[in-house]
């Protein structure tokens, strides 16, 4: 394959239990697996988005180089089991690339679809990626447009405000079971988007403090941050149901975190104060029995959207509708990535017929030296004629629009490589 | 003076309705205009309840509680002035519309009662009969109101659990003040049923020499504040509240409802000449 392969390799919250997640999940910042990328061979470009639900590099590789492989053991090696890691992995090459990127950045493949927060995660890997010089042409334009069609979702369809709004509702429903919400305290169990975004929303209505659980610390360290609260594990969960009073959970655990009789047991101890529990994961975290309790109340997204009258189906159609945007720009991108993939090859072929026409012009008038200036200029007024009508139909054939939409660019331009004899890979660039 | 005796009932009868009507009203458009003017009617009602009631003691010369009508009216009047007193300190959203429900109806009640004014039995003759009568009725008028706030609390808790967020979602106020407000109805409503009970005793210490006999209105008096005790108890030592705490409030009331009437036309005694 001529040009430069796509590729898009990650894990998230739909396909991978949290524990793989959080096993490949880098810890310690972007410096230090950016350079270690640095020392593959075969990776033009490549950028690492690392957030609490996903992790996801993007390359840019040469065609003939096997980059999967080595990609595969730098995420997995010596953390995850060979077997494992091809059930969660997902790679996407080419257009499919392009279009998860621009999903994950429209927010369409985050757990709570419209939070804003990814979008300020994928700007932040850029950033790191552009300052390590790990990105080049391809991928700064690339990124760029994932930005503009995140932006373009965000303005034309309702998406953000369903995000926002759950929030809000989060905030109605608190309200309704404690009056004032001065004093109260909030636990966020696991360190999800959309949590922070409603913690925040909770700590604006006044709320006093934010506790953190986490399974990793150090992540509910930097949250908690934030927050100026605390940090605790996730081992000390229904101690912590003692002192706090509204709970939202989102460790997207593939199990249930907290069943009904652990949190039975505590009500004793709370004194029944109310606790308001909000799952936001998917799957859940929380035993949906839990609202059997006596002044426990529980909710997930669906519920909450419901408290702001936006309906599921609402939020469907408008995440069709930002699909259809995602989609639309995929395929603008394609075309102008085609164009870019085809230009190297016209100019390929172009410079192959002038070489050989001014080679044999060059000998032939060498062996006529009679001939006067005249002559000469129509002899090269000739061949660059011939040369121009022989390329027009081999370019008319690369720059043609792709066949019923479908992206035959490589196909073309391997073809007319094959043909033609023109040297492969990145001489052409 | 019967006629003004009348005018006047119909009168407190009429600016009830008024006012419970035009909370329903507000209840269902939450218009601030018409909340405003639901208050007004309400603290009409009030001053009308207690002109009728000193009307009353003027014409028969005694406290007048002592017939089915006249301590029902007094109930009413206790639950509006007990309800009027604490909206001064903290409002709690469209709980009006209840109490002013619930003083209707209890107002309905005492105006099927014969009215007649009755000449005081001598036994009654006695400066406690105003005490105990009076305290007992105040604290069934705090009580009434935990009962409306209880059921508030039931009907609000119940949407909530089954996650509806409709009409009641928006209207209700939040649990928690719903829970504080049956806290401190319920401490009143208390204190003077315990008041009530202590006054009783001496009373019937002074006309039939003992303390207590076990008449049935002594005993459900007694059974009534043992069901608040155990309420108020548990709330200090296990933190009985929420739920809990409004089904109590709403068995309490109607063991008061009972006490008042159950008592007297099913199980009679010598307290039946009482309301």
């Amino acid at each position: 394959m001529p040009g430069e392969k796509i590729l898009l390799l990650g894990v998230n919250h739909k396909t991978t239990p949290v524990e793989i997640r959080e096993k490949i999940a880098l810890t310690n910042g972007y410096q230090e697996p950016l350079a270690a990328l640095k020392n593959f061979s075969g990776l033009r470009e490549y950028y690492l988005l690392s957030t609490c639900n996903r992790v996801e590099l993007l390359v840019i590789a040469e065609p003939e180089v096997a980059v999967e492989e080595e990609i595969f053991n730098f995420l997995f090696d010596g953390r995850v089991d060979r077997e494992d890691w091809r059930r969660y992995l997902y790679v996407f090459s080419g257009q499919a690339a392009i279009r998860h990127l621009f999903m994950v950045a429209a927010s369409l493949d985050s757990m709570v679809v419209g939070e804003a927060q990814i979008l300020g995660q994928l700007k932040e890997a850029y950033r790191h990626a552009a300052q390590f010089g790990c990105t080049g042409p391809f991928l700064n334009k690339l990124l760029h447009k994932s930005f503009s069609v995140a932006k373009r979702v965000r303005t034309e369809t309702a998406i953000g405000s369903s995000a926002v709004s759950i929030s809000y509702a989060a905030v109605q429903l608190a309200k309704k079971i404690f009056g004032n919400l001065k004093g109260k305290k909030v636990l966020l169990v696991g360190a999800g988007e959309m949590a922070e975004l409603a913690a925040e929303h909770l700590v604006g209505q006044g709320v006093g403090d934010v506790v953190v659980a986490n399974r990793t610390l150090a992540r509910a360290v930097d949250l908690a941050k934030r927050f100026r609260g605390n940090a605790v594990s996730i081992e000390e969960l229904v101690q912590q149901l003692e002192y706090v009073d509204i709970i939202i959970s989102s460790t997207g655990a593939t199990e249930i975190i907290l069943n009904k009789d652990q949190v039975k047991s505590v009500m004793r101890a709370r004194m029944n104060r109310p606790l308001f529990f909000i799952d936001i994961a998917v799957p859940r975290d929380l035993d949906p029995r839990l609202i059997e309790i006596d002044n426990v109340y529980l909710y997930d997204i669906d519920d909450l959207s419901s408290v702001v009258e936006i309906n599921k189906s609402d939020r469907d159609r408008e995440a069709v509708k930002a699909a259809r945007i995602v989609d639309e720009e995929t395929l603008k991108f394609q075309k102008w990535y085609q164009g870019v993939a085809v230009t190297p090859t016209i100019v390929a072929l172009k410079d192959k017929f002038e070489d050989i026409g001014r080679g044999e012009l060059d000998r032939t008038l060498a062996r006529m030296p009679e001939l006067g200036e005249a002559e000469r200029k129509n002899m090269e007024k000739m061949l660059a004629a011939i040369i121009a009508k022989i390329l027009h139909d081999p370019l008319t054939y690369l720059k043609s629009e792709s066949c019923a939409g479908r992206d035959n660019s490589d196909l073309k331009i391997t073809l007319v490589r094959e043909l033609f004899g023109l040297s492969n890979g990145d001489n052409g660039r | 003076m019967e006629g003004i005796t009348t005018l006047l009932f119909s009168a407190v009868l009429g600016a009830t309705f008024l006012a419970a009507a035009a909370y329903v009203v507000f209840f269902i458009n939450q218009s601030k205009e018409v909340r405003r003017a639901a208050r007004v009617i309400f603290l009409v009602s009030g001053v009308l309840q207690t002109l009728y009631i000193v009307w009353r003691y003027i014409q028969a010369g005694h406290t007048p509680i002592t017939s089915q009508h006249e301590a029902v009216v007094f109930f009413a009047w206790a639950t509006t002035w007990a309800y009027l007193s604490f909206r001064w300190r903290y409002t709690v959203k469209n709980f009006g519309t209840f109490v002013a429900i619930n003083v209707f109806a209890l107002l309905l009640i005492s105006a099927i009662s014969p009215r007649e004014i009755t000449p005081l039995l001598p036994a009654l003759r006695s400066v406690w009969l105003p005490v105990h009568g009076g305290v007992s009725l105040i604290a069934y008028g705090f009580l009434s109101l935990a009962f409306c706030g209880g059921l508030m609390y039931l009907l609000l808790e119940r949407e909530l659990k089954r996650k509806r967020f409709g009409y009641i979602f928006e209207r209700f106020p939040s649990l928690d003040s719903l829970d504080q407000l049956n806290n401190h109805c319920l401490t009143a409503g208390f204190i003077f049923l315990t008041l009530g009970i202590v006054t009783g005793s001496i009373w019937a210490r002074q006309a039939w020499g003992t303390y207590w006999q076990w008449d049935p209105k002594e005993t459900w008096s007694l059974i009534t504040w043992f069901l608040y005790l155990i309420q108020l108890h548990q709330r200090f030592t296990v933190g009985w509240r929420g739920k809990r705490a409004a089904v109590m409030a709403v068995i309490g009331f109607a063991s008061v409802v009972f006490t008042l009437w159950g008592v007297t036309y099913l199980l009679g005694g010598i307290h039946s000449y009482a309301g």
